[in-house]
Parts: C-alpha cells; structure tokens; sequence
C-alpha cells in the first residue's frame, strides 16, 4: 500500500474522519478539526504504524496531510 | 430560597432507556440482570450484571463518542433524554443560567485499565494524549456543560453509592440560592470492566448467584449474597419553580430537602444501626419542612447485600418510629442492580415517577423475606397509590450519605 493510503487509515482512525476528507492537501486542524490533543494522538499513531520516532521538534511541522507522507518518506 | 421543581427525566438503565420504558419495566417488576457479555468474566467469583442494552450512541456523534470514555457516553445520552423530556430547547439552555452538576461513583474505568495495558506493555512514551481527559470523573459535567454550552454552576459530586442523590441535592442548591434557573444534574457509571467487577468480587460486596442472574438482586430477602453492579446514567432537569411555569413545564414532583452525612466509621460496613444514614434522613426531612409522618414511600438504598439492607431497616424504624409500619419501602436495585455513581439519580427519577404516576415500583425476588427485616417493601409487584411525600436513600462505601426528599406538586 503506498504511503499516502496507509497515512489516510492513521487520520480516519485518529481523528474519526471521512476518508474522502483526508486530501493531500488537508491541514490536520484546519480542514480535519484536530484539536492539540489529537494532533499528538496522530503523531503516535504515525509512529506506531511506520515504526518510527517523531521528535517534538518535526511534529511541529507536520500540518498537513502531504507533509505527513513526505516526512515519512524521508525516513524510510 | 427559590422552589426547585423536576421537570425533565433522563434515565439510561439495564431495564430501560428514556422515562416511559424505566417506568414501564418497573411497573411490569423486569430484572435487567443478566450474565457480563462485555469480557470474559470467567475467572471471576461474580459473573454477572445489570449491561445496557439499549441503542444509547444515538445520541452521539461518532466523533463525540470516541473522544470520551464509556461513563460519558452514558451521561451525554442521558442528558439529551432529559432535556428532550422537558420540552427545553438548546436555544433556552444555552448561558450561564443553566448549571451541570454530574457526578461518577469511578469515573473512567474503561479508559484507566486499557491506558494501564499499553504502560506495561509499550511505556509510558505511548500513553494516549486523551488518558487523563477521559479518565477523570468531573468529565461528565465538563461534557454536558459543553453540549449545551450551559456556563451556569458546574461541579462534580464523587460520593461512590450516594453521588447520585448528592448531585441532585447539591444542583437544588444553586437553584435555590437563585445562582442558576435550570440544573441538569445526575450521575453516570460505566463500571461493569475486569477489574471493577474483579475488585469488588473479592470484597465480597457482590452477588455470585451467577445461575440465576435475574433473581441475583434481592433486597431484603433472607438469602440476599450481595449487591449486582449495573450501568448506565440518570440525569434530571431540575428547574426553579417560577421558570418551570413561565414556560409551561410539565413538572413531575417538587424536590424539597437534602440530607447528607457521614457515619464515621467504617470504609464498607454502615454504622449500627444506620446511625450515619438516619442523620441524612432526619436532615433530609427538616431541609423539606416535614414531617416524617408525612412520608408515604421510601425509595431504599436496599442494596441486597446483608449489612445495608439490616442498617437501613433499623434507620427507617428509628427516623419514622411507629410510622415505619405505614411506609412504603422499595428497592428498584432489584430490577436495575447498583449503579452505583449513577444509582441515586436513577432512584430519584424512579421516586419523582412513583409520585407523578401513583405506582410504586416493586422490589422483587422478594421471595423469602429476612424474618429481622419486617417492613413493607412492596414485594413482588407495582403497587397503586397516591403518595404526597417520598424519599429516596443512597449510602456510600466511604460511609457517604445522601438523602432527598420530594413532594407530588400541588401548585
């Protein structure tokens, strides 16, 4: 499965979404209503489906959707 | 101080869901008692328990309701049961005169032992975000308040057995020191987990007839083992007189007094003779302004375990003396099982129905009457009458009571 698909089944789980809302383009809290507590929750959802480790210091990056994939796609 | 009327019914319980459903099983005398489904009980001495049945996410969002531990759930439905029942928009419960007040025996316990599995299993690194605001038990007031975006007078009541009543009773409060027009004020508990029912399995506080589920729950019977946990959430409506009638209100009973105390004693066993409760109860009927001769039914904590329903028989016959043999006594905890946090919210609604609807709700498996414990507690079946004045017990582990008492309105 590619990464965009895989990132999508973290968002809908996380944050209880339509899938069709979750674009590449789609901001976590802007277009996705993420709140501080469930931005965390994706990011350890993140972590845990790709077996990595997101330092705070990313996560603040990470905002939307393509920046999720692109971030994991570096580490991988 | 301002007169508090009830005038919403919001009950989620093993027997029924919403007030015409809780009241008709009480009158048709249904256990909601039934093996646990929830989880494997199997390695546990109480397989048992009174589970919700009834489609309550309805009243949630899928959003909403995952955000929020099982208890919360339970008290968002009832909640939205309440308020539908007393006719209020959320247009008019909207701002800082409507106020929450509901309480939880536990809180999240669901939460707890699953957060509790991923510490010991991945860390402390991968503890969810939402754990503690799922968690704590002053979330179901923070939820309710939210929904309705009711800014009023908010607090929590954590009294284990009596939170229900003391929510209740504390909501009265604000309402009639006029800090608050309209209360949605409860209790809620989502206790039927392996480690609930595991602890209290080896206190020995819980019921084992686990071949019999339905008749499990036996108030004041010779053969009472211990009481039955249940789940689910009571919320009422309560409203300032003068609002209730602006509006038209349909009012189902007065609450007029409040008693609460403690025995000061013990964690689990009451005092002798109920001393602790009958304080609730004579405090209860001097914040209402009447006389114990005037009660006509009292909604017992009758928890079907021996110490209580001895304790509480004992406290009756020394608050009402002579009149004790007059009294009504009933537990609807042979129906509903305890629900503990949520119990005397439940049993306030079931007190509020008796008085509207002249039935007083049975207690049943009453089958072998406790020679010791000779009062009338309505065994068996509903009983039709008209009562003007009724109580309703709750007592708590912690020694906690918590003791209302309401009145059918008459203008």
């Amino acid at each position: 499965m590619e990464t965009f698909e895989q990132v999508k089944e973290v968002i809908v789980e996380k944050l209880g979404v339509d899938a069709d809302k979750v674009t590449p383009e789609a901001r976590f809290v802007e277009d996705l209503g993420a709140d501080s507590l469930e931005t965390v929750e994706l990011i350890m959802g993140l972590e845990d489906k790709f077996g990595i480790s997101i330092s705070d210091e990313d996560a603040e990056g990470i905002r939307t959707v393509q920046a999720a994939v692109d971030y994991i796609g570096s580490k991988q | 101080m301002k007169r508090v009327v009830i005038t919403g019914l919001g009950p989620l319980t093993p027997i029924g869901m919403g007030a015409e459903a809780f009241a008709e099983a009480q009158r048709a005398g249904r256990s909601g008692i039934g093996p646990i489904t929830r989880f494997d009980a199997s390695p546990i001495s109480c397989r048992i328990a009174g589970e919700v049945k009834d489609d309550y996410l309805q009243f949630l969002d899928a959003r909403e309701a995952r955000r929020v531990d099982r208890y919360v759930q339970y008290a968002l439905a009832a909640a939205a049961l309440a308020v539908r029942d007393s006719g209020m928009t959320e247009e008019e419960l909207r701002g800082e005169r409507t106020g929450t007040l509901v309480g939880s025996g536990i809180g999240g316990m669901e939460t707890f032992e699953a957060q509790a599995k991923v510490f010991f299993e991945r860390g402390a690194g991968r503890i969810s975000p939402m754990f503690i605001p799922m968690m704590i038990a002053n979330m179901a007031s923070g939820h309710v308040a939210m929904r309705y975006g009711a800014t009023g007078p908010s607090s929590t009541v954590v009294t284990a057995c009596a939170t229900g009543s003391g929510a209740l009773g504390e909501a009265m409060r604000y309402i009639q020191l006029g800090e608050a027009d309209v209360m949605l004020a409860g209790g809620s508990e989502a206790a039927v987990t392996p480690m609930a029912i595991g602890g209290f399995a080896n206190m020995k506080a819980v019921s084992t007839r686990n071949d019999e589920p339905h008749r499990a729950s036996r108030p004041f019977s010779a053969s009472r083992d211990g009481f039955v946990l249940g789940e689910g959430a009571g919320i009422v409506v309560l409203e300032e007189l003068e609002h209730a009638r602006a509006r038209g209100a349909r009012i189902y009973a007065e609450l007029l007094g409040y008693g609460v105390s403690a025995d000061a004693h013990h964690v689990t066993m009451p005092a002798p003779e109920g001393r602790g409760a009958q304080v609730a109860m004579r405090m209860a009927l001097r914040s209402a302004g009447v006389n114990p001769e005037e009660v006509g039914y009292v909604n017992a904590h009758g928890t079907s375990t021996p110490a209580n329903d001895l304790a509480e028989t004992q406290a009756i016959k020394s608050v009402f003396g002579a009149h004790a043999r007059e009294l009504m006594v009933s537990s609807t905890k042979s129906m509903t099982g305890h629900l503990l946090g949520a119990a005397g919210a439940i049993e306030a609604i079931a007190t509020a129905q008796a008085l509207a609807d002249g039935v007083i709700p049975p207690t049943i498996n009453l089958d072998d009457p406790d020679p010791e414990l000779d009062l009338d507690y309505v065994p068996h079946e509903a009983r039709e009458a008209r009562v003007k004045v009724a109580m309703s017990n709750s007592f708590a582990f912690g020694g906690q009571n918590a003791v209302l008492v309401m009145r059918t309105f008459e203008g």
